[in-house]
């Protein structure tokens, strides 16, 4: 196995892979590596119908292509990668996974996206698949005509809070709030359906049951007032965590653990760059993924070039 | 059935077999949807770290797929995939919804022996 590489690129979702294709087209050595499956987020996605010029597609789909694509152009593509430690500062920047094997790399672009994010309430983890769920398409129909929540007031969670009602006998939006942050036409549409009923400016306290999910604990964060929200179901959808730990002491981070870059998208250390949903950025999308890998890749070619003038 | 690269129980008859067959088995039941998906993966990318493990996909919503949906272990359970660990045909554990390699390893050193 190769471990000398002129580019390592720290995640497979839609911005790494697109990073290893810029790369390795221009014939540099590069490796992708993910300590998850490939496609990151992405996967995740039952329909990606937005991304131009391929029509409706899913996650996995749209991912196994990147994969192809980048693999045809030579990048070493690994993944569920067990990563000990993460040495970024030096000149030759350090991968050493958990076997040992020390992988280095001149550049490297931070691509390691982000994950769901978590309540962090009492009954979270063990109502987990017990009533607790993050996705509706593939969970959904174990709630037919049963009463359910959704935590969350962003585009996904009205968009699947408006889907559930085709199984669910009604849906209680639970937002902490006093107004959404998703797009008007959703908002309009979830406000239209007979289903749906809301309750603003909450706090989730917890989720109690027995072996299965029985009821959602709030708190009104202006009144006070405490509300038990009776259902059999929950499904959270309040946005993502930037996957940052790992080198979390060694480039400079927001408070919220997004990686801060400049218009380059260089960090604030030589040779390393931040590229999709780890960087500080406001929209996150496939779209924006693959043009943050591009700009990422691109970046790194020309300090190589640099670096070698 | 399944697009995998994993083997696939498609009967009871199957499932009696690889049970007969194998002491340590793991099971995914689920979809070809986005939080069965990285489990199959996982699973794939295990088999050569775990050769005395037999690692089988079932399809949720077959006929063959109520052989789990019907087990004690996964009433209650309300995410795909359905994952359940036998050792010499008993359940030992069952996961319901996406499991990280982390997770899955986690359950196969506890109850089947770790990895070589």
């Amino acid at each position: 196995m190769r471990t000398d590489y002129d580019i390592i690129v720290l995640g497979a979702g839609p911005a790494g892979l697109t990073a290893g294709i810029y790369a390795a087209r221009a014939h540099r050595s590069v490796l992708v590596l993910d300590t998850g499956t490939i496609g990151g987020q992405t996967v995740l996605s039952y329909h990606v119908a937005n991304y131009p010029g391929v029509g409706e597609t899913s996650g996995r789909a749209l991912s196994q292509s990147m994969l192809q694509q980048a693999r045809a152009f030579g990048c070493d593509v690994k993944a569920f990668a067990r990563i000990a430690n993460i040495d970024l500062t030096a000149r030759r920047k350090t991968i050493t996974l958990k076997d040992g094997t020390a992988l280095t790399a001149t550049a490297v672009v931070l691509a390691s996206g982000g994950v769901p994010r978590k309540l962090g309430v009492e009954g979270e983890q063990r109502f987990g698949g017990r009533g607790i769920s993050y996705c509706a398409t593939c969970d959904g129909d174990f709630f037919t005509d049963r009463p359910i929540a959704v935590v969350g007031g962003g585009n996904s969670a009205l968009e699947e809070a408006v889907a559930l009602t085709r199984y669910a006998s009604h849906v209680t939006v639970i937002h902490e709030f006093e107004h959404f942050q998703a797009e008007p036409w959703i908002i309009a549409e979830a406000r239209a359906n007979e289903k749906i009923s809301f309750l603003m400016n909450q706090r989730v306290l917890g989720f109690s049951g027995g072996a299965e999910l029985a009821a959602v604990q709030s708190v009104d964060k202006q009144t006070g007032v405490a509300t038990e929200t009776h259902v059999d179901g929950c499904f959270v959808f309040i946005g993502y965590v930037p996957n940052s730990d790992a080198f979390a002491d060694q480039v400079k981070l927001t408070e919220r653990g997004e990686v801060v870059t400049d218009d380059t998208l260089q960090t604030s250390l030589p040779g390393v760059f931040a590229a999709g949903d780890v960087r500080q950025k406001r929209v996150r999308q496939v779209t924006t993924a693959v043009a943050d890998g591009t700009i990422a890749a691109l970046a790194a070619l020309e300090f190589l070039s640099e670096l070698a003038a | 059935m399944l697009q995998t690269a994993l083997e696939h129980i498609e009967s009871e008859q199957d499932f009696g077999d690889t049970l007969a067959a194998n002491e340590n088995v793991m099971i995914c039941c689920g979809r070809m949807g986005p939080m069965c998906l990285p489990v199959y993966d996982v699973m794939e990318a295990l088999t050569p770290s775990y050769p005395h493990v037999a690692f089988r996909d079932m399809a949720f919503d077959e006929p063959v797929g109520r052989i789990i949906r019907s087990l004690p272990e996964t009433a209650g359970f309300t995410g795909l995939p359905f994952t359940v660990y036998f050792k010499a045909g008993k359940v030992v554990s069952a996961t319901s919804s996406i499991q990280t390699m982390e997770q899955v390893t986690a359950i196969l050193d506890e109850h089947l022996g770790a990895q070589d």
